[in-house]
């Protein structure tokens, strides 16, 4: 049994109450932070728990918090991204809407150890009815003494506070969210200057996912090389796991990284198999933006290792057979499932979500999302997949944030690994609108071709 | 529900709650306040005209041109009339292989409506939307601040026939 | 560091020596010729202005001395710092030039193909840098965005269909008057230039986003005799003005003011703004002092002057400004 360090009392009754949650240990690390260690001391604990960004990139989450300027007299200031929009991922919203009072002694904890005194839950506004549910932990936390000023007699003043947003996903990128809570529209900002130096209000800023913040209270409780004896290598702790598509039991996960991949999708105690019996064709492990991975990628890497959650083994082979563990969004498709039709919906999403600032993203999404219309729908000519490749490469790595990445990754590798099933639907326009491919065959992996 | 011209204020609970927001923020930075209060202010009226942002540009000592780019640029704000109950179906992806689709056509051969409309009792208005963090539960939707999951024709029919005799879809703890 | 101690950048083999802070693309212009990459978002004056267009991409080959190590990721040259040893590469590498051809696809996907009839034809940025990187032929075969022209007040019409979203003229409200009227609605693709309700921009100085205006979305609703624009010559000339330097350029047709604007540099750009009634109300000879023919072409930095193939690298404009 895998042990659980933040959804181990997700289903005591009345846990999202202020009383059940203290009863059961909650606000424990702040007792511990504020009595007994210095700001240092906790990110000490934290850089050796080897805890990684939960939010999608995986930074050093130590390094991050040890990267924030502290010039004298300048307020610095905590964001939780509680923005959760990258499609497929839903593991925030369970931990928020489960066990609140988690997240908000994760934020006592993680201010304190930054030195921030006034720091902000950034919440996705279609989140409405979570967001009432924080602001009242927050009052409970308030009237309870772990906010406010001089907390427990530390001499430590903390103002926390929940603030929306209205239906942005580009506001989960980090500058994008700062843009937004000065309230403005979210178009990310030009880097450097960076956060950490110049983030909201100018302010050093440090913005964090919210499950990231939520590990800091088992770090500090049971210090940081407790944490990291759970996991393999760089991947430590656990990791909360969404799971979506075509499986028998559907939900957010607790895993140690470092299960199986095969595990994670075929046993009992997680996704319970392909559901119908049916056969696996593809996975797309870490939300929308990573590369999707062919069936015989899934469980195995290219090189026939056993494939693992962990950040690490999930992007072995690189772009050319590998993914990433990314914010831990699992989405698995059954062999009934059509990869141009769902490469189209994922371009509309990114077309639907570029903020429009920078040409590359605000004129390509809306052509990939085109020409990936046309091939679905039976008007695809064969040049337009490679004009699709071509699109989909002219946009990487040159736009101002990384969404005009995570909207060329699903087209790359939908072409990289099922070229066959485009072509298909171009040679057959008329049986491709009422039939589905089924599996690709295998490729090896030697050099990218195309 | 009527256009509102003149006289656009809020009601004195409301002005206080606007008031317990701009509190969240330090001095002089009143603005951050802004994407709340649209909230409000569309819980309230039902959707947001030029005249009810003008007035919050006047309540947060901004310009109106910044109400009018953060009010178009973020997709929950409505700008124009919108039924009484916005049916708002996930048609992402992981919705999208449990059977958005399906449900979508289904709720626009009920309410004789496309994607997009409101129902001529200006009751209901059906949009497909990007995905809404219930990936797992799918396929689903959003009415309200409630979602809705697991979704088949039976709950859809529940679901209808209930907001058709109350439509009423409570947000922010205000209703619209 | 002492405040003046300079530091050395090479751009295609050219290596010039600029104080800490310049960016690539002002080295570049201090260099001159060829190494100069197109820009068309950043505006020097205007303060946030850059980073969008992404024209001005180019390869950062090596870092810095201290860290010679490559960038990953083209940079774009407006808004990234000189570090002391960088080498950058512009028209000398194939990846930038590649980078740059899409960039101008993508700007001309839902541009109007109809400069032969546009009237901004001759000045717009993007037509030159069409010529220069586009593609001969469109791969874009879907319907192109389209508005109606607006007037945005007496003075100004704005032709949406030809932004390209640079927010050029959105800073220049923001640093110019006091209160912007005019912003950036929607997102994505759907995003326009607009006032969202009926306004009728007026500030004294607002008539200066025509000229920062890379593509003659905004254009000046007094030019008197458009039909004839090839016909106009301009002249440097001044005037007596309690609000700004007076300084100014009259497009004249034969003895008549058609338009008049501020005057810009090499590289398109104003360096001294002019205010609404010097350009909107002062249409009569009488009232300015002519000092003579524009020392600068109309055809600036990004130019079929420039580009062309024909005119030796040496004598382009650049090199000689
Ligand atoms: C387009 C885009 C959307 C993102 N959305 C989210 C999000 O919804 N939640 C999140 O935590 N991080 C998101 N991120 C990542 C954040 O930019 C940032 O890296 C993260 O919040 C840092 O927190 P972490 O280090 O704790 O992961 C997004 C990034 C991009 C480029
Ligand atoms: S990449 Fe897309 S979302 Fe990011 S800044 Fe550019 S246009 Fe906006
Ligand atoms: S109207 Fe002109 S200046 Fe303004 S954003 Fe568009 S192209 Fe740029
Ligand atoms: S895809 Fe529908 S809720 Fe995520
Ligand atoms: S000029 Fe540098 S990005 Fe536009």
């Amino acid at each position: 049994m895998t042990r659980k360090l933040l959804l181990e009392h997700d289903h005591i009754e009345g846990i999202r109450t202020y009383d059940v949650y203290r009863k059961n240990g909650g606000y424990r690390s702040v007792e511990k932070a504020l009595k007994s260690m210095s700001p240092d001391d906790i990110v000490e604990e934290v850089k050796k728990s080897g805890l990684r960004g939960r939010g999608g990139a995986g930074f050093p989450t130590g390094m991050k918090w040890s990267f924030l300027a502290k010039p004298d007299g300048v307020p610095r200031h905590l964001l939780c991204n509680a923005d959760e929009s990258e499609p497929g991922t839903f593991k925030d919203r369970y931990l928020m809407e489960k066990i609140p009072h988690l997240l908000i002694e994760g934020m006592i904890v993680s201010s304190f150890a930054l030195g921030a005194n006034q720091s902000y839950i950034y919440i996705r506004g279609e989140y409405m009815y979570v967001l009432q549910i924080l602001e009242k932990a927050i009052q409970e936390a308030y009237a309870n003494g772990w906010l406010g000023k001089n907390i427990l007699g530390s001499g430590y003043d903390l103002d926390l506070a929940v603030a929306p947003g209205a239906g942005a996903y580009i506001c989960g990128e980090e500058t994008a969210l700062i843009e937004s809570l000065e309230g403005k529209r979210g178009n990310p900002r030009m880097k450097p200057p960076f956060p950490a130096v110049k983030g909201l209000w100018q302010r050093p800023t440090v913005v964090n996912n919210v499950e990231t913040i939520a590990a800091v209270v088992p770090i500090v409780n049971d210090g940081g090389d407790e944490y990291a004896k759970i996991g393999i290598g760089r991947s430590t702790g656990t990791k909360l796991i969404s799971a979506s598509g075509n499986i028998n039991k559907p939900g957010v996960y607790e895993i140690e990284l470092g299960v199986s991949v095969e595990e994670f999708i075929y046993s009992d105690t997680y996704c319970g198999g392909i559901k119908n019996g049916k056969k696996l064709k593809a996975c797309v492990p870490g939300g929308s933006s990573v590369p999707i991975l062919p069936h015989y990628l899934v469980c195995k890497t290219a090189a026939g290792e056993d494939r693992l959650m962990t950040y690490e083994s999930l992007a072995d082979g690189g772009f050319e057979s590998g993914s990433m563990l990314g914010s831990g969004g699992f989405i698995v498709y059954d062999e009934d499932q059509c990869i141009v039709r769902n490469t189209w919906n994922f371009a509309r999403f990114y077309h639907h979500e570029s903020c429009g600032q920078c040409s590359p993203c605000r004129e390509g999404t809306g052509w990939m999302k085109k020409v990936l219309y046309n091939i679905e729908s039976g008007k695809g000519k064969s040049e337009d997949i490679d004009l699709l490749w071509d699109i989909q490469r002219k946009i990487e790595g040159n736009t101002i944030c990384p969404l005009g990445d995570a909207a060329a990754w699903p087209v790359a590798a939908a072409i990289r690994h099922f070229r066959e099933e485009f072509e298909w639907h171009v040679k057959e326009p008329v049986l491709s609108q009422t039939e589905n491919y089924g599996l690709v065959s295998e490729k090896s992996f030697v050099t990218e071709t195309v | 529900m009527e256009e509102v011209k003149t006289n656009i204020e809020f009601p004195r609970e409301l002005l206080d709650e606007v008031q317990r927001v701009v509190g969240m923020f330090p001095e002089g930075k009143q603005k951050s306040a802004l994407l709340r209060v649209l909230h409000i202010a569309q819980a309230h009226w039902g959707h947001l005209s030029p005249d009810i942002m003008d007035y919050v540009a006047r309540l947060l000592h901004i310009q109106p041109i910044e109400v009018y780019e953060v009010a178009t640029f973020y997709s929950m704000y409505d700008t124009a009339q919108v039924g009484k109950v916005k049916l708002e179906v996930c048609r992402t992806g992981p919705c999208m292989i449990e059977g958005a689709e399906k449900i979508i056509a289904y709720i626009e051969s009920k309410l004789g409506i496309k994607e997009g409309e409101t129902t001529s009792d200006g009751i209901f208005t059906l949009k497909a939307v990007e995905c809404l963090g219930a990936c797992g539960y799918a396929p689903m939707l959003q009415a309200g601040e409630k979602f809705h999951e697991h979704l088949t024709e039976e709950k859809v029919d529940e679901l209808i026939e209930q907001y058709r005799q109350n439509p009423v879809a409570n947000y922010m703890g205000l209703q619209k | 560091m002492s405040e003046d101690a300079k530091i050395k950048v090479t751009i295609d083999g050219k290596t010039i020596e600029v104080a800490p802070g310049t960016t690539i693309l002002n080295a570049a212009r201090q260099i001159g010729g060829e190494v100069v990459p197109p820009a068309m978002c950043y505006y020097s004056s205007l303060e946030g202005s850059g980073g969008k267009c992404r024209t001005c991409l180019v390869e950062v080959s090596k870092g810095s001395e201290k860290d010679p190590r490559p960038m990953p990721k083209l940079m774009v040259s407006c808004s990234t710092m000189v570090m002391d040893g960088m080498e950058v590469k512009n028209t000398t590498s194939e990846r930038v030039l590649e980078a740059r051809k899409g960039v101008v696809e993508f700007l001309l996907i839902n541009h109007p193909l109809d400069c032969p009839v546009c009237d901004q034809a001759g000045e717009c940025h993007l037509q030159d840098l069409a010529f220069e990187h586009g593609l001969s032929k469109t791969r874009y075969e879907f319907k192109r965005r389209e508005f109606e022209k607006v007037d945005i007040g007496e003075y100004i019409k704005l032709h949406m269909t030809r932004c390209i979203l640079c927010y050029r003229c959105v800073y220049t409200a923001n640093q110019l008057t006091d209160s912007r009227e005019h912003g950036v609605l929607k997102r994505g693709d759907a995003a326009e230039i607009g006032t969202f309700i009926e306004k009728n921009l007026k500030n004294d100085f607002i008539g200066n986003v025509i000229d920062v205006c890379p593509v003659g979305a905004l254009t000046d609703k007094t030019f008197r005799f458009r039909s004839r624009v090839w016909y106009t010559k301009p002249v440097d000339a001044h005037c007596e003005c309690t609000k700004c330097s007076g300084n100014a350029v009259l497009w004249m047709i034969g003895d008549e003011i058609s338009r008049v604007t501020a005057r810009k540099d090499a590289y398109g750009e104003v360096k001294e703004f002019i205010c609404n009634e010097c350009r909107f109300d002062k249409k009569d000879k009488s009232q300015w002092t002519i000092e003579g023919p524009r020392k600068i072409s109309r055809h600036s930095v990004i130019s079929a002057n420039h580009y062309s193939k024909e005119i030796p690298k040496h004598t382009t404009l650049l090199n000689k400004a």
